[in-house]
């Protein structure tokens, strides 16, 4: 009992030492397990050839150093073609779909900005399409989109006489990259909408007094003071579309199926369908190595500019 | 380092320890009580970071390959959609695996997995090794499902173990595995491609019988496509539909996609011949509807049970039918066409493929006698005669074959079909990525002809080529 006690305040002191590490430990296991974890495993997947003949027990496949990226790099055979293609398809794809939701949710955001009567009626409404399944709200334009009985040709082709009497396929053809495109802009402006409605929330009303006060019209006050200070919400704003965007596999999937158009093949679904084409995921992982090593790099060159931007404009 | 809290948590946190002292007049007994709690905390945390590394690790390791019998009482089922819905088939279900409880004492949970679903379920069960006992297979799958070893193989002994290979149909046992080896699945359900046909609409056009050939379809459909209806269905936005009727086409002009040696062979001139005349059905005989490119709901069946279109080809379509309000005697039912000269039989005159539903024992399984014992009872004559009827299908079990409910004139074009002008599928491992990638070719070809840009011998193979060159990498 005695030893105990003489023990106790360096016990004491290892203890409460040890504790916080061990309280941070399931946090950074479970970080390891559910992040680093696949992104490794799909990583050395990609050095290897896991067919079907492999995948019931993928240690046995065999390794194939480069040869997945080869493949898939070889811009003059079939798959690398295909992937630069639906590479580039993504790029455009994403260029003007986040370049569109962005220019919607704050022009949106903006107007709501001042109190009128159902003002809280109409940002609910506007919120709509975030809030809606995914599924759902897909598969709900997948049959709009349809030639024969959908309402979009109904509409244009039936009551407003646009384009003829000949309906257009909006999911087969060159067409569907732009049915795809109005769906991700309907999905995704919300999101940018709710986040410059709060971003606003924190602009002084002082400002635009004083800038009224100044003379300054309208469009003066929006370029001097509000996009200014949504500035840093846009930075993030602009990236997280981005990466939603470019990496989105539901809307094509549920828009047109296993297989998309060549028009609208966006690289995910890309990626899917050639893992499953050739059912050798070790192709499939390695487009999604290359894939990763892309978007980290432009998530680094942007914050890098953006911030240095910044930094030099509060200088 | 060690960690401090800040300067204003300590003193709280001082004044804390204070009471607690007091209220623990021996420190040393309270310190070994911390001790072992947190030595306690510590290996639990090591505990469920073993056991997730492990579960995480399981898709690795390798088994004993035969199953085990550690969970005797129940069983996992996914049943694949037969039924016009999910709803549907969860009802016909139930009470036949209530029977089977109440005979064997054996629990089956039953789980009816979609078709969009049901491969990738089944890949994915294969990689982490956790999965069903049972399951329904699409008997085209047999073979690339076969090599990747997670299927239970039918060898005489579990043959026996069912009441033996020669219960079922030779053909449909031909459709459940590579050649040469035993067989990854044993049938359950079989179903043949037939001709529906809409009575009223060939009455109205004066036409007495259902063409016979692919001259008199397209000189018959001529008649029917004219004021907005159109004479023939197609499926084209999806894959499965496409190389089932590609595969028919691609025999009658006496071609195969894959040759001897399982190779793949899309472009062979046999083989651009085949899916340019399909179709061309749409592109250049114009009697299949354009819009019907980008069909891949079963829209074609909607059409037809509406009165736009006249016929489709399909397989055991009659419930679907029904549930779009047609009733009996609406439609007819007659052999898909074949080249002129000569009736439905074998190799060029071949009219369909066998399809059908295998039923599967996942080699993982930890019941694998009550597995064995379900599929016993799943292929019994009385559940094959319950089961068929209700959907429409043929038994493959030839005993089960004889019940009169199998003899109308519907059940009868398919059974003969079956037994006459039915062929497998190739069963070639990769037979799953020639559905997609062919699929794809036949899909995108609909989307030119639709589109009113040609179609010709040379657009065809080019598609074929690419396809063969996507399985080649």
């Amino acid at each position: 009992m005695s030893t105990g006690s003489r023990m106790f305040p360096k016990s004491a002191r290892l203890r409460r030492s040890s504790l916080p590490y061990l309280l941070l430990l399931p946090a950074l296991v479970l970080e390891l397990l559910i992040h680093l974890v696949p992104m490794v495993m799909g990583i050395l997947m990609s050095f290897r050839r896991l067919t079907q003949f492999f995948i019931r027990d993928w240690s046995r496949a065999p390794w194939t150093g480069r040869d997945n990226y080869e493949l898939v790099l070889d811009v003059n055979r079939p798959v690398g073609e295909a992937l630069l293609r639906s590479f580039l398809t993504t790029c455009l794809f994403t260029l003007l779909s986040v370049g569109l939701c962005w220019l919607l949710g704050t022009a949106a955001a903006v107007f709501m900005q001042e109190s009128f009567r159902g003002r809280g009626l109409l940002r609910a409404l506007f919120l709509v399409p975030y809030a809606l399944p995914v599924y759902a709200a897909v598969i709900t334009w997948a049959f709009m989109f349809q030639r024969d009985n959908g309402l979009v040709n109904h509409v244009l082709h039936d009551q407003l006489g646009l384009g003829g009497a000949d309906h257009t396929f909006w999911l087969l053809g060159d067409n569907s990259f732009w049915a795809l495109l109005t769906v991700s802009v309907w999905k995704g402006w919300p999101f940018a909408f709710l986040i410059v409605t709060a971003a606003l929330q924190n602009i002084p009303g002082e400002l635009y007094e004083a800038a009224a006060l100044d003379g300054a019209g309208i469009w003066r006050q929006i370029h001097r003071i509000t996009l200014p200070s949504v500035g840093a919400v846009n930075q993030v704003l602009v990236l997280v579309l981005f990466l939603w965007t470019f990496n989105d596999f539901n809307t094509p999937f549920v828009l047109f199926g296993k297989s998309a158009p060549e028009a609208a093949d966006l690289v995910s679904l890309h990626i899917y369908q050639s893992s499953f084409v050739t059912w050798n995921f070790g192709t499939g992982s390695a487009m999604s190595v290359l894939l990763l090593l892309f978007l980290l790099l432009v998530t680094a060159g942007y914050l890098l500019v953006t911030t240095r931007g910044r930094r030099n404009e509060h200088v | 380092m060690r960690w401090m809290p800040p300067k204003r948590w300590r003193r709280d946190i001082a004044t804390r320890a204070e009471n607690i002292r007091q209220a623990f007049p021996d420190p040393a007994e309270r310190g070994r009580s911390a001790m072992r709690r947190t030595r306690a905390a510590a290996a639990a945390v090591t505990a469920s970071l073993l056991a997730a590394a492990a579960t995480a690790c399981g898709g690795g390791t390798a088994d004993s390959g035969g199953g085990s019998n550690t969970a005797p009482k129940e069983l996992t089922y996914w049943a694949s959609n037969q039924g016009p819905d999910l709803a549907a088939d969860q009802a016909v279900l139930t009470p036949e695996l209530k029977k089977f409880e109440e005979q064997t004492g054996i629990k089956v949970k039953l789980e009816v997995v979609p078709w969009s679903d049901l491969l990738n379920r089944i890949l994915a069960a294969t990689a982490s090794g956790q999965g069903p006992d049972v399951l329904n297979i699409g008997n085209t799958w047999s073979s690339s499902l076969q090599a990747t070893g997670a299927l239970l193989p039918w060898n005489a002994e579990n043959f026996a173990a069912i009441g033996g290979r020669d219960r079922f149909v030779d053909s449909a046992i031909g459709s459940a595995g590579a050649a040469g080896q035993d067989p990854a699945a044993v049938p359950l359900y079989s179903m043949a491609y037939a001709l529906y046909y809409n009575k009223k609409m060939f009455q109205e056009a004066g036409i007495a019988k259902p063409p016979a050939t692919w001259d008199e379809m397209v000189a018959t459909g001529r008649l029917l496509s004219k004021d907005g209806k159109w004479a023939l269905g197609a499926e084209g936005g999806n894959l499965s539909e496409n190389i089932h009727q590609a595969f028919v086409f691609a025999k009658q002009h006496g071609a195969d996609f894959f040759d001897a040696a399982g190779k793949p062979a899309f472009d062979s001139p046999g083989a651009v011949d085949a899916v340019k005349q399909y179709v061309d059905l749409m592109a250049k005989d114009k009697i299949i509807a354009p819009g019907n490119a980008e069909y891949a709901q079963n829209q074609s069946l909607q059409d037809f049970a509406t009165g736009k279109t006249a016929m489709v080809l399909w397989q055991s379509a009659a419930s679907s039918f029904k549930s779009h309000g047609m009733k009996e005697g609406d439609w007819g039912v007659a052999p898909v066409p074949v080249p002129a000269g000569g009736a439905p039989g074998t190799g060029t005159h071949t009219n369909s493929m066998v399809a059908g539903i295998n039923l599967a024992v996942f080699k993982n399984t930890d019941n694998i006698d009550g597995s064995l014992k379900f599929v016993k009872f799943m292929t019994s004559d009385e559940e094959q005669k319950i089961l068929n009827k209700t959907y429409g299908s043929i038994p493959p079990v030839k005993a089960a074959q004889s019940d009169p409910a199998f003899a109308t004139d519907d059940l009868t074009v398919l059974r003969t079909t079956l037994g006459t002008s039915a062929a497998p599928l190739p069963q070639v491992p990769h037979e799953s990525q020639f559905e997609t990638a062919v699929g794809t070719a036949v899909k995108e070809l609909f989307a030119d002809a639709a589109a009113g840009r040609p179609v010709t011998t040379e657009s065809v193979k080019a598609k074929l080529t690419k396809a063969q060159q996507q399985m080649a990498s």
